[in-house]
Order: C-alpha cells, then structure tokens, then sequence
C-alpha cells in the first residue's frame, strides 16, 4: 500500500476516534435525558437528533456548513475571534463523523436505559442516593451494554462517513482524505489495485466493529 | 418510636384515603391486590407523592402537605423492601450491602457491613454475585441492605410472596428475630392471610383504599391467635 494509502487509514481512525470519544459523552448524556426525564418538546428534540440517520449525508453535510461555514451562524463568530475556520480540516471530517454518528449512540443507549428495572431506580433512590449517583452507580452500569454497543456501531458509521464530510472537510488529498473520500479519488482515476485493496481493508474494518458491536449487545451484564 | 401517616391521592380512577398509626410493633397491612397497600409504601417512602397527608416517624416529618415538607427519597430514613427484592445484579453482595450504608467513613461504612454480614449469616458470601446465591440469601442481603443504615421503620411490600412454602415459613421466623433485634417498626405488606396471623402484632386491613378495619388479630377476628401448629403452612 502506497502512503497516501496509509495517510488515509491512520486518518480514518483519528477522525472515527475523536468523533466516537464526543458522541459517546454527548450521546449518552442526551440518551439519558430523553430516556428519563418529562419535559416538552421532548419528542421533538428526539426527532432532530434522528434526523441525520434518514438524511442524505449531503444534507447534513449543507446545514453543517450553514452553521459552522466560514460565514455561517457559529463558524463566523469564531472565525472573527479565532481565525480559523473549520472547513476543510480534519476536524470538519470528526465533526461531520459525529453528526452522522450521534443517532445511533443515542437510539441505543436511550432503549437501554430505559430497560432498567424500575424498581431497582427506586431502590437506590431509598437507600440514600440522590440522582447523579444513581446514575453513575445503577443505571449506567446496567445500561452499558447498549452504551457499549452504541459507541462501536458510532465508531464504524464515523469510519464509513463520506457524503457530510466531503461537504465539510473536501476532498485534499494528504489532508481530508479518509479512506472513503480516497477510495471515491482512486475509482474516479481508474487506480483498481489501490481501490480494490483499500474497499477490502474497510470492508473487513467494518465488519470486525459490527461484529464486536453484536457481541456487546448479546453478553449479559 | 412510631409512625403515622394520612395519605389521599387519586389516580386513574383509583382513590386511596387512609389514616393510621403505628407504634414500635409489627403491622401488617392486609387487603386484596389492588387496594392501595403497595402505593401506601411507596407513599412513606417518597416515591410517589399524596395529593394530601402526612408521614411521620419517631419525631421527624418527612411530609406534611399544609407546611409544604416532602423530603426526597433518599432523605427519608426508611428500609425498604420490595418482592423482587430489587439487588443490584452487577454488585456483589457486599458492594450491595455498602450501597444502603449511610454517608460515614470508608471504614465505618466497611465495618458496619461486615457486622451486617455477619448477623444476617452471610459470611462467605461477600464477593458473590446475586445470581450465584440460593432465593432465602437474596433476601438476607435485601433485608441487611435494608437495616444497615438502621432506618426509623422498615417496609416490605411482599417480600416473601414468591418463596416456596417452606422458605417463606423460615423467613416469618426471620424476620421475627430482625423485630427483636433492630427494633424499629415493621409494616408488612402482605394478601397471605396466615403471614397476616403468624407474624402481626397489629393488622391494618384495606379494602378499596380504605381503612377497613385496624387492631389485633384477636379484636378482628373475634378469636385468639393461632399458633404455629394451626397454621397450614
């Protein structure tokens, strides 16, 4: 394998890496709320963050840069007092990993919370512990499972990622180019052996986090 | 030592109304499933709140709906035992017994359990998991996560209805030799006519949410109490 090649899956893994680490502290606090807690527009507020699962990635990718643009609603803000922009950096690419990603850690972590015995709640509730610790002591622990599984099928969607991040992060060769985004080059310039050896190695990839996400989820706690 | 309470609430249709009053003795609450006994418990306990009322034990007020108190659950010194016992799988049964300890040193909390263990005749049992021990050592371990925080009263809402007979006979002992010891007020939830008659010093008896009837066995029946020969099972 060539070392763009090479550039390209240690890119990969940073980017899945940095997006997973934020949607499993993002998501989980998220999926607990929606699980636990009654307030309006609760519904809503679920919707929208499920939206980038039905969504074409482009989409999600448009309103990315509408928000975090050179010009857009926050992006401009901190391009005024920063410099810097986001778009077409790595980080563009982690973000549009999380955007993606989020969904699926929530909607699994939230069914798994909302799985735990009741009783055993409100039995920590009676033995002297307010909620944060019984959150940190019960049900999370006994949600990990789905936490578990949540935070490996993120980690494969951010590795398979490429419609937002094109948007986003572009497609720079030796900068932005995760293997989807380098796979997309070689095709486009009829490099077979390196496409053909790289779809395998995501393919492979992807399935070995599938397969590890399912285990999660059949172990007992 | 005592605990009184006056609880109104009305859900779904469902309109519970009761006032009683305990002293430091065993009460049963007796009625048909569905009569309010349960949500009784989880009213003095804090985790369902009365329209109306009060719950009061020893000298302390933990609510009082005309000076607005309602202390949160886990400032309500009560134990609390539930029928599926509610254990923590992924602790063992020491760590399960430490989660009830009150808020002291690492070592008191340690010391406290380890007596706990002992008197509840857990010894050797301390690093295994709750699916690794016999149904009578779950309910050991609930009833010593229970008491070890010494609470104001103790509640157990059909703790022993899904033990076999010969069990639940060894757990009315039990739980006798628990009153001598902490002695503190039990109410016992329970639709066992012979747990009622083996176990209660008073008997609260619901029916449709409401008092029906209060005082010993023998005012209620009109007749003495049975003694253990007589009872069935």
């Amino acid at each position: 394998m060539s070392s763009n090649a090479f550039f390209s899956m240690r890119l990969s893994l940073q980017v899945a890496s940095m997006a997973t680490f934020f949607v499993v502290l993002v998501g989980t606090i998220i999926a607990y709320t929606l699980a636990r807690k009654e307030f309006r527009g609760k519904e809503l507020l679920d919707v929208l963050f499920t939206l980038p699962l039905v969504l074409p990635p482009t989409v999600t990718g448009y309103y990315l840069i509408v928000v975090f643009g050179r010009n857009g609603l926050i992006g401009k803000i901190i391009y005024e007092w920063t410099g810097f922009t986001i778009m077409f950096t790595w980080y563009a690419a982690a973000l549009a990993s999380f955007v993606v990603a989020l969904p699926l850690m929530i909607k699994t972590t939230r069914a798994s919370i909302e799985s735990v015995d009741r009783n055993l709640i409100n039995a920590a509730y009676t033995l002297g512990h307010g909620e944060m610790e019984t959150a940190l002591r019960v049900i999370l622990p006994l949600a990990k499972k789905g936490i578990i599984a949540g935070a490996v099928l993120s980690f494969a969607r951010a590795l398979g990622e490429f419609g937002a991040t094109l948007m986003l992060a572009g497609n720079i060769t030796g900068r932005t180019d995760t293997m989807p985004l380098a796979i997309y080059s070689l095709a486009g310039s009829g490099e077979w052996t390196q496409a053909h050896a790289m779809v395998i190695l995501l393919t492979i990839m992807s399935g070995v986090f599938l397969y590890l996400a399912n285990m999660y989820s059949k172990r007992g706690t | 030592m005592g605990l009184s309470v006056r609880l109104k609430k009305k859900v779904n249709g469902f309109s519970l109304d009761v006032e009683w009053e305990i002293a430091n003795e065993l009460a049963v609450l007796f009625g048909y499933s569905g009569s309010g006994k349960s949500m009784t418990l989880q009213m003095i306990a804090g985790l369902v709140k009365p329209d109306e009322g009060f719950v009061r034990a020893g000298h302390k007020t933990f609510f009082d709906s005309a000076a607005h108190v309602d202390v949160p659950p886990r400032e309500r010194d009560f134990g609390y035992v539930l029928q599926d016992l509610a254990l923590f799988p992924h602790m063992t049964v020491m760590r399960n017994i430490l989660f009830g300890a009150p808020r002291v040193s690492k070592q008191d909390k340690l010391s406290r359990a380890k007596e706990m263990i002992e008197a509840f005749k857990l010894t050797g049992l301390e690093d295994r998991y709750p699916s690794e021990i016999s149904g009578g050592q779950k309910q050991r371990v609930a009833f010593a996560r229970a008491l070890i925080r010494h609470p104001e009263a103790l509640l157990l809402d059909e703790p022993f209805s899904a033990l076999d007979n010969p069990l639940r006979i060894e757990m009315r002992c039990f739980l006798e030799e628990v009153r001598k010891k902490f002695h503190i007020p039990v109410i016992l939830v329970t639709h066992d006519f012979y747990e009622a008659a083996f176990l209660a010093e008073k008997i609260i008896a619901y029916s449709h949410g409401e008092v029906a009837q209060i005082g010993s066995l023998e005012q209620m029946t009109g007749q003495l109490r049975f003694s253990r020969e007589q009872l069935p099972y």
